[in-house]
Formats: C-alpha cells, sequence, structure tokens
C-alpha cells in the first residue's frame, strides 16, 4: 500500500511540490482534486521535497489535494486492440472505446543500440515527385516538414499517410486543431486506412502537459508494433507545440534558459524522440514524419534549427508547396542509385537549372534584357514549376523521370544540361518527343 | 583508505546530489545503486559534504537515499591490443558485444570490458633483462592488423625501471603478465599488455612538439589544393544544418592518407555511425589493401544516447588517439558534433546553476575547447620516432551562424576553417565549403602562387556576379564576363566534386596536380571570344569536357583522349596568356 500525501506545498504552473518520502525519479501519482484525478509526474527530487508536473493542468488544485504515488513510470497498454482506437495524450480512450489496461509497457524506454540497426534500404513511394525524385523518403527516416502556419501541412501528411506503402500508421496530435483532427480522421476513413490506424491526439484545448507525453507514448507503441515486424509510420504534427510545452516546464522550474527562453536539453528532448526511427535487423521499422511550424517563417529560430540537425533532411513547406531549395532528404542516396541510373543526375541537373531560373526571373523584374540563354531557361522554369513543382502531380516515379528528361529536352540542348555524355545517349529523348 | 560512499539527496534530470562520507576526488567516479543496477556517474562539483554527479545513464526511478559507491578512481579508458576496428559508447563499452548479450536495446547500468579477455596475441618482446626503462618504452610488440602494436611501460609508472623479466615470445592474452619491472627503491611491478589512462589528462610521453608541415591528403580537392590540413594539424568544418558536414568527414575518414582514422560520433544521429559501421568493413583500404575497419575505430555516442556520457566521449576518442599516437602512428580523429560535446556542457552547467555566459554556454567553453584541440600534434617521441594526430571537428552553430560561441572558441585554436554555405548547398554546389570565407594555414599539394592565382579568380568572379545582379550581363565587359566564366567554371569542375561517384569521390595528389596544372592553363588564357553568349558557349562545352574528364579512371586511354579534346577546345580560342600568370610561371619553373 502506497502512501497518501495530503498536503500539497506549492503549486506554480502546471508543478506542484509535496513532501514525500520514497518517491522515485520520472515515477508518476495520481492528484486527486475537487475538479477530478490527474496524472502528476516526479521531474525533481530535492531532500523530501518532491516536483511534479500535473498533465492535465495544475489550475483548481487545492494546497489540500490528496497526491498518491504510483510506484512506475508511464505506461501503456499495447496489444492488437491499439488498431483503429482513438487516445488522447495520456493514453486514455477519447472515441467512448473501452479503456485498455492489459500488456503495459514502458514509455520512453532506453535508446536502441547503433550495432544493431541497419543501413536504410527500401524507398518509400509515395507518387509525388517532388518527394521521390528530388527528396526520396526512406523507411526508418526522420523528416520534419518545416512550415508557417496556414500552409496545408497536415493536408500533405495525410496525403502521405494514404499513399505510403507501410503497414501502420500511428498519428501523434501535439496541439492539434479540433478540425484539423476531425480532418485527419475523416480522411484516413474515407481512404479505408483508419483500420491500421492508431491516433493519440492531444488537442489544442487540452492542457499542455498533456502534450509532453503524446510523442514518447505514439513512439514506444510503434516500437513494440515494430519489433513484431510491422512498418510503421508515425506522424507527429506539430511538435513546435511540443518544445514550447517543454519551455513553459523548464520556466516553470528555473532552468536557466539558453536560447529564447527554450531549455538546454531542447536538443537532447527532440533528439531522443526522433531517434526513435529505426530499423530493426529482423523485425520491422519505424518512419518519422512530423510538421513544425516555424515561428515568423524563421529556420533559425531553436525549433526548426535543432530539429534540423536531428532529423535526416526536411521538406520546406511554401506558397503550397514542397521548396526545392532547401528541402533535403539525407537518406536519398542510399536509395537513388537503385531505382535508376540516371535518377541523381537528373535530380541535380533540374535543380542546378531551376536555380539559374530563378536568377534569370531576377533579372526579368529588374528590367534587364533577356539572353537566349535566360529566354530558355523562363521557359524551363514555367514547365518545371507546373509539372514537378505542383502538390497535386500524382505520378510514379518512373514515369516523373521520363517527364524530366523531356522537360529539359524541350527547353535545351544535351550540352546546356550540364549531364554526363553517357547518360545523354541513353535517356535523352528523341527530336519528336519533344514537340 | 577505504573508498567514499555516499546518499542521494537530489536528483535534477541527470545531476544527482550525494551526501558523502569520506573524500571525494573531482571528477571520480562513483556508482549509484538503484536496485539491482549500478549506475556510473562522475563527481562535477563538490561543496563540504555535498558532491554534485552526472550520471552517465538516465535517471529514472532513482530515488532519495539510494546509495552511492565511490570508486577513487577518475574516468579511465582501457588502452592495449584489440581497440582496431571496434565500436564503443562513450564509455568504452563495446556496442557490438553489448548487442549479443542485450539485444536491439541499450540496457541501463550494463558495463563490460572494452578488450577481448580470450583472445591471444603473439608477442615478440623488444627488451632483455637488465635494460633500463620508462614510461612509454617499448616492450614488446604484438601484431593488430596490419600494424605492430608496441607493448608499452604503463603511462603512469613514474621515474626508470630496470627489467626484471621479460616474456618469452609467444601467445598470451591481455591480462597474463609480460615484463616483471624493478624500480629504484627496490620493489617489483608485473606489467601486462593493458593498462588504464584517465581520459580528461593528455597523454605526454614524447621528447618534443614539432610544428605540423608535411599535408594530410584528404582526396577532397577544394581542400588539399586549396584549403590544405596538416597531420597534426587541426580543423574544424561549421555549417549549418543540412550542407553535407557529416557526409564531408564521412568521405574524409575514408579517403584520408593517414594510418589510423578514430570517429567520434557526438551526439549526432545513429544512422549515420550505422553506415559507418555496416559499410566500412566491405570497403578496402587502397594503402593497405586490407578492410578500411582494420584501421578505423568508432566511438559512438548518438544523440539519444545519454547526455553526460556524450561529454565523455570525446575525451575517449582523444586518449585511444594519444596512445596509438605514441607508437609513431599518424592519426585523425574526426569528432561530429563538437556542438554537441559543448551543449552536453551547457546542459550540466545550467543543473548546477552557475552563472551562464554567451548563449548559456558555461564560460569555461573556450578553454575547455582550446584544451582539446591542443591534444593534437605532431611530436616526436623518445625513440625519435614521429607520430601525430589531427583533429577535425564539425561545429553545428545554431542558426547557421558563425559568430555563436562554440564556432568563435573553435577558429580561435584550429590551423584551418572549412565553412560550408548554406547557399552552396541550395545550389547543390558539394563540397559545400565557402571558398571565399574559409581558409588554412597549412600548405597545399599545389604551387602556392597558383593556387592563390585561382583563388583570385574565384574573389573577382564573385564580384563580377555581384555587378551583374546591378548592371545586367549587357553592362558587363567580355573581359570580365570571361572571368566570371573562368571562375563559374573552376568552381564547377574542380571545386565541386561528386561524393557518391567511384572515382571523382576520391582524388589522388598526383591527379590533382595533373589536373590543376591542365586547369591553370585554362584559367591564365587570353580567349578571343567575341561576345557573352560566345564565351558561354565556350565555357559550357569546356565544362561538359571537363565533368567526363573528372570522372575517368586516371592515366586509361580515355583520360588521355578527354584531357586532348579539352586542349583542343583550348587551343582553339588562345591567343595568349595572362602576363601576371607567364610571369608566375616563370618564376617557378
Amino acid at each position: 500500500m502506497r502512501k497518501v500525501y495530503s498536503r500539497i506545498e506549492a503549486i506554480a504552473g502546471n508543478v506542484i511540490t509535496v513532501t514525500a518520502r520514497g518517491a522515485r525519479y520520472d515515477e508518476l501519482a495520481l492528484v486527486n482534486s475537487a475538479h477530478g484525478q490527474s496524472l502528476a509526474q516526479v521531474i525533481r527530487l530535492d531532500q523530501d521535497k518532491v516536483s511534479l508536473q500535473v498533465f492535465s493542468g495544475a489550475r483548481g488544485i487545492s494546497t489540500g489535494d490528496e497526491v498518491r504515488f504510483l510506484g512506475h513510470s508511464m505506461q501503456v497498454s499495447f496489444s492488437e486492440n491499439l488498431l483503429g482506437r482513438i487516445f488522447d495524450g495520456s493514453g486514455q480512450p477519447r472515441d467512448n472505446g473501452p479503456s485498455l489496461e492489459e500488456n503495459l509497457i514502458e514509455v520512453g524506454g532506453p535508446a536502441v543500440n547503433p550495432a544493431r540497426r541497419i543501413i536504410p534500404r527500401n524507398m518509400i513511394r509515395t507518387g509525388i515527385p517532388m518527394i521521390d525524385v528530388f527528396n526520396t523518403l526512406v523507411e526508418s527516416q526522420k523528416l520534419p516538414i518545416f512550415s508557417v502556419s496556414g500552409e496545408p501541412y497536415n493536408e500533405l501528411l495525410a496525403r502521405i499517410a494514404l499513399q505510403a506503402e507501410v503497414d501502420l500508421i500511428i498519428l501523434g496530435g501535439i496541439g492539434l486543431k479540433y478540425d484539423d483532427y476531425l480532418y485527419f480522421k475523416d480522411t484516413l476513413e474515407e481512404g479505408g486506412a483508419l483500420s491500421h490506424c492508431i491516433f493519440f491526439v492531444h488537442t489544442a484545448s487540452d492542457p499542455t502537459v498533456e502534450a509532453l507525453m503524446v510523442p514518447d507514448i505514439s513512439l514506444a507503441v510503434a516500437e513494440q508494433f515494430a519489433l513484431q515486424g510491422k512498418r510503421v509510420l508515425v506522424l507527429l504534427s506539430d511538435m513546435t507545440n511540443f518544445a514550447d510545452a517543454l519551455k513553459e516546464i523548464a520556466v516553470t522550474m528555473e532552468q536557466v534558459p539558453s536560447n529564447r527562453g527554450y531549455p538546454g536539453d531542447l536538443y537532447s528532448q527532440l533528439a531522443s524522440r526522433y531517434e526513435k526511427a529505426v530499423d530493426f535487423e529482423g523485425a520491422g521499422s519505424i518512419t518519422i514524419l512530423s510538421v513544425t511550424t516555424m515561428p515568423g517563417d524563421d529556420v533559425t529560430h531553436p525549433i526548426p534549427d535543432n530539429t534540423g540537425y536531428i532529423t535526416e533532411g526536411q521538406f520546406y513547406l511554401r506558397n503550397g508547396r514542397i521548396e526545392p531549395f532547401g528541402s533535403l532528404s539525407r537518406l536519398k542516396q542510399l536509395v537513388n542509385s537503385r531505382t535508376r541510373k540516371d535518377h541523381r543526375a537528373i535530380m541535380d541537373a533540374m535543380i542546378t537549372l531551376y536555380a539559374a531560373y530563378l536568377e534569370s526571373q531576377e533579372k526579368r523584374s529588374m528590367g534587364f534584357r533577356m539572353t537566349d540563354w535566360d529566354n530558355k531557361l523562363l521557359k524551363y522554369g514555367g514547365l518545371f514549376e507546373e509539372k514537378m513543382l505542383d502538390l497535386s502531380v500524382n505520378i510514379p516515379l518512373e514515369e516523373a523521370l521520363d517527364l524530366g528528361w523531356e522537360i529539359l529536352a524541350a527547353c535545351f540542348t544535351p550540352a546546356e544540361t550540364g549531364l554526363r555524355s553517357e547518360l545523354i545517349a541513353e535517356f535523352w529523348p528523341a527530336r519528336e518527343a519533344v514537340s | 583508505m577505504p573508498n567514499a560512499t555516499g546518499k542521494i539527496i537530489g536528483v535534477n534530470g541527470n545531476l544527482i546530489s550525494v551526501e558523502v562520507e569520506g573524500n571525494v576526488a573531482l571528477n571520480e567516479v562513483g556508482y549509484a545503486v538503484v536496485g539491482a543496477q549500478r549506475l556510473k556517474s562522475e563527481v562535477i562539483r563538490i561543496r563540504g559534504n555535498r558532491a554534485e554527479m552526472q550520471v552517465f545513464e538516465s535517471t529514472r526511478s532513482i530515488g532519495i537515499g539510494d546509495r552511492v559507491e565511490f570508486t577513487g578512481e577518475l574516468l579511465t579508458v582501457e588502452l592495449g591490443p584489440g581497440l582496431l576496428s571496434r565500436v564503443f559508447d562513450g564509455l568504452q563499452n563495446p556496442l557490438p558485444e553489448v548487442a549479443e548479450q542485450h539485444g536491439f536495446f541499450l540496457p541501463r547500468g550494463v558495463y563490460m570490458a572494452p578488450l577481448d579477455r580470450t583472445l591471444k596475441w603473439q608477442f615478440a618482446p623488444a627488451v632483455a633483462p637488465g635494460d633500463t626503462v620508462r614510461a612509454a618504452d617499448t616492450l614488446g610488440t604484438v601484431p593488430e592488423g596490419i600494424f605492430q602494436h608496441c607493448i608499452m611501460v604503463p603511462f603512469h609508472m613514474r621515474g626508470s625501471y630496470q627489467v626484471v623479466s621479460i616474456a618469452a615470445p609467444g601467445e598470451y592474452t591481455v591480462d597474463t603478465p609480460i615484463a616483471e619491472l624493478k624500480d629504484a627503491a627496490g620493489e617489483l611491478h608485473q606489467v601486462t599488455m593493458v593498462f588504464e589512462w584517465p581520459v580528461k589528462r593528455p597523454i605526454t610521453h614524447f621528447a618534443q612538439r614539432l610544428r605540423p608541415t608535411e599535408q594530410m591528403v584528404t582526396k577532397v580537392r577544394i581542400i588539399d589544393t586549396f584549403l590544405p590540413v596538416a597531420l597534426g594539424g587541426t580543423y574544424c568544418i561549421p555549417g549549418p544544418f543540412g550542407a553535407g558536414k557529416t557526409v564531408l568527414q564521412q568521405v574524409t575518414s575514408r579517403n584520408a592518407d593517414v594510418d589510423i582514422v578514430i570517429i567520434a560520433a557526438v551526439g549526432e544521429r545513429a544512422g549515420e555511425v550505422v553506415e559507418t559501421l555496416r559499410e566500412f568493413p566491405k570497403l578496402t583500404d587502397p594503402r593497405t589493401g586490407r578492410s578500411l575497419m582494420e584501421r578505423t575505430i568508432i566511438i559512438c555516442n548518438t544523440s539519444s544516447m545519454p547526455v553526460a556520457a556524450r561529454e565523455a566521449s570525446v575525451y575517449t576518442a582523444v586518449t585511444i588517439a594519444e596512445y596509438y599516437r605514441q607508437m609513431g602512428l599518424h592519426i585523425l580523429l574526426l569528432a561530429d558534433s563538437t556542438s554537441r560535446w559543448a551543449q552536453a556542457m551547457r546542459e550540466m552547467s545550467g543543473r548546477l546553476e552557475e552563472i551562464p555566459g554567451e548563449e548559456a554556454f558555461p564560460a569555461y567553453l573556450e578553454s575547455v575547447v582550446a584544451s582539446f584541440y591542443e591534444r593534437a600534434g605532431l611530436v616526436e617521441l623518445n625513440n625519435s620516432k614521429k607520430g601525430s594526430i589531427t583533429i577535425g571537428g564539425t561545429v553545428s552553430p545554431a542558426g547557421g551562424n558563425f559568430e555563436e560561441p562554440v564556432t568563435q572558441a573553435t577558429l580561435k585554436v584550429v590551423g584551418a576553417f572549412h565553412g560550408l554555405s548554406r547557399d552552396r548547398a541550395n545550389a547543390r554546389r558539394y563540397p559545400a565549403i565557402d571558398p571565399l570565407d574559409s581558409w588554412s594555414k597549412y600548405k597545399g599539394c599545389n604551387d602556392p602562387q597558383r593556387t592563390e592565382y585561382a583563388r583570385d579568380i574565384i574573389f573577382k568572379g564573385n564580384e563580377i556576379s555581384q555587378m551583374m545582379k546591378v548592371v545586367g550581363e549587357e553592362g558587363t565587359s567580355i573581359s570580365d564576363y570571361i572571368t566570371y566564366q573562368k571562375a563559374e567554371f573552376l568552381d564547377r569542375v574542380y571545386l565541386q566534386q561528386d561524393s557518391f561517384h567511384p572515382i571523382d569521390a576520391a582524388v589522388s595528389v598526383e591527379r590533382q596536380r595533373h589536373v590543376f596544372e591542365l586547369l591553370f592553363s585554362i584559367l591564365s588564357a587570353e580567349l578571343k571570344l567575341e561576345n557573352q553568349e560566345e564565351a558561354r558557349d565556350f565555357f559550357n562545352t569546356m565544362r561538359q569536357y571537363f565533368l567526363d574528364y573528372n570522372v575517368a579512371e586516371w592515366q586509361s586511354e580515355q583520360f588521355k583522349q578527354l584531357e586532348d579534346r579539352i586542349r583542343t577546345l583550348l587551343k582553339s580560342k588562345q591567343i595568349g596568356i595572362d602576363p601576371v600568370a607567364k610571369e608566375l610561371v616563370a618564376s617557378t619553373d
């Protein structure tokens, strides 16, 4: 029988402090208040003073409320019964279904031994040329979508979820707008994917601290499925809210802030979540696609900045399309040598020329005379944007590569493209095809 | 004196406060006992009988009153034969062996012996009874891969010793005593093939430090020709994310012309280590024809592994480097990324509630960074052999801004700066080392004056391109336009290099010299090109030829043909040589 403490000594922000013996770091406790029960987690021990962050927020908690320690850290039930279900940030059902208590697993477990990882080798096809051709998504990759508020990032996420070839999708919603939550639910339902989806959704109106648990719970469940051989895609939207929740707690705990008020361990905190992306030798894999909204479209803001150093590339979503510059899939080299031998060359050549196009466009807008070369670039840029860049384009990789050659041939002579001669000999379309 | 014990009185993240009974030293190692687990920790501050310790593991479920057992020793690494081709974490636990016993995950509180205890080494003595030896003198050798691994008198043994007995040639495990030494007081000491050394103390058993002069070849053109690194030198690669720091480090770790490469993956992605881990055994080292893994040691403390061990990992790496340097070998230590190490210091400093410096980094950041890089260097050993450690560290500046504290602290102490630029990376100009901002104090493989001439063209080209943005192509004179095209050409065919192409990825010095000469003749040529259109066509074609030439096998038939094609094209438009270049050639030939 664990002891109940009925004297809360300090309440600040979402953190309460009690005097207690025998509490352990990271342990969970139940706080009983007039407004209901809430889970809380030990975040600091100092002599017999125990500080806990309260998941449903400390608002309304009275100094006389009861705190009961549970003797274990955060756990979540894991079984096939999770499929098709929707839970909140602390693992409680939000779909009126039964609460699951069997087969509890630890949340936030140890890191994977790097010696047991394998080199990612499978491309995940999405049918979006800007991803498949230019920034190939790879199984076990961790990739954020950097975007400003208002961009259709959740739509993009949902579309990738529907089209990607995976066994299981786990959506971790962090501070998700209620509308967006419903959008995900409806889209995946219409696409017939809901039966192999699990939702852990913390909406914008839920208490902040709960947001902190969503990535951990989602990834703990994903890890178990991956160990059973499933290829799992985890969608996290939006990780900026997660980082802000971290900041809130850090400030309450009077930690020395490092950069714009964020705690010094922001990098480590984000990394320990993103690094759960893995390809297990002889079992399944976890791929993480997340959304990081950039405050003020500033990529040097601590959240996107730290994220960028952790993840294996990033997609910039701007003006409704994936930006060709800056967007990057660091793992693409591992797979695009085996797709088709012109894949890399086409990818590089088209981007280099697109960069030149932007320069010509700038020159034109400044009123300079357009040379022949500029005109060629302008024609190319137009075609590229229309046929490749547009997110509504939905064609398989091979078709997209062929299309790339056709666009090049329609605008340039072979020497102007900077492509190696052997590739030109093999892939340059015959003249007729161009017109 | 028995070792101290203590009781935990506070937990804050990975920092524990301990009430100590007995004497403790700063940086002493202790174990926090949590149930059946013993968690390695290090003392980082002492106040009265209260010690603050950083725990090298997750602190989950540590409670007030849990016991701490101190060891009386500092954080050490084990040195002996069998370190090569291995993969360790920041505390020198062998990761593949941990995986064999514990599966996919890294369990808490598991520590394994770094060296294989059962493996037998073929020992050949190098001293005889009666000889006088000192610390770091060679007692004998064992073959380790392609090297003769020197078994040395442990570095912590002070003064001189007389060899009483030495093992006969034969096979021994690392723990077998192989020599008995008598000190001045007549006391006997048994020596095995393995001993320990505290990671935070540099090994200084050499005659003198020398100035690094010889070049360390990386086979990356822009580095070897324009921004060279010396054997025993230091360099840093700061760059925003996505600029290709890690790819550059990987390419260097494969191709660098050194004896041993130590890769310290500090707080970075596990995936990158895995690429090295899985690829290296399959690749052959062109120098020796053996597997590349045989000359590699990986110290890997990736970002999801505990933060405190991250701080230890750079020291573990550099100590192992120093150990092999003592054998007269040349070692390259690649640390990726030193910013994560600095951040680990920042995290601990924050938890200790120290007064923060700039961006909350601790005030001692600069001195710590400096003393780390100072462990590099070319030395003359006591036996007059030479050994060196070259350190190349990446820096991940917040927001890609080089003004931040870690980059600045590093720039002060390194000999070469390879700054990566986001603009170049966005334009896919790899390696994205900025040729304008970067610098090196070392000497490269090509004639410095000609290199300077080529570099000058890059500068001029950049100026002209800035100007062209204002006045347009039509407002630019044809001679300026040609200079601009030359700069672009140089950039495309020489500065840029395809890290993934089997031939272009690694260019030997011999080839670099040859190609640079050809390139120089193009750069210094006065060309008869009437207008912009013609100039652009000429350089487009030239670029096409040169790119094909770059990927042709060195000195193959095709290579020669392609070179002829380039020379013919050049001849068709050349009307003279730039007078400056002419003078330069005359003075050097």
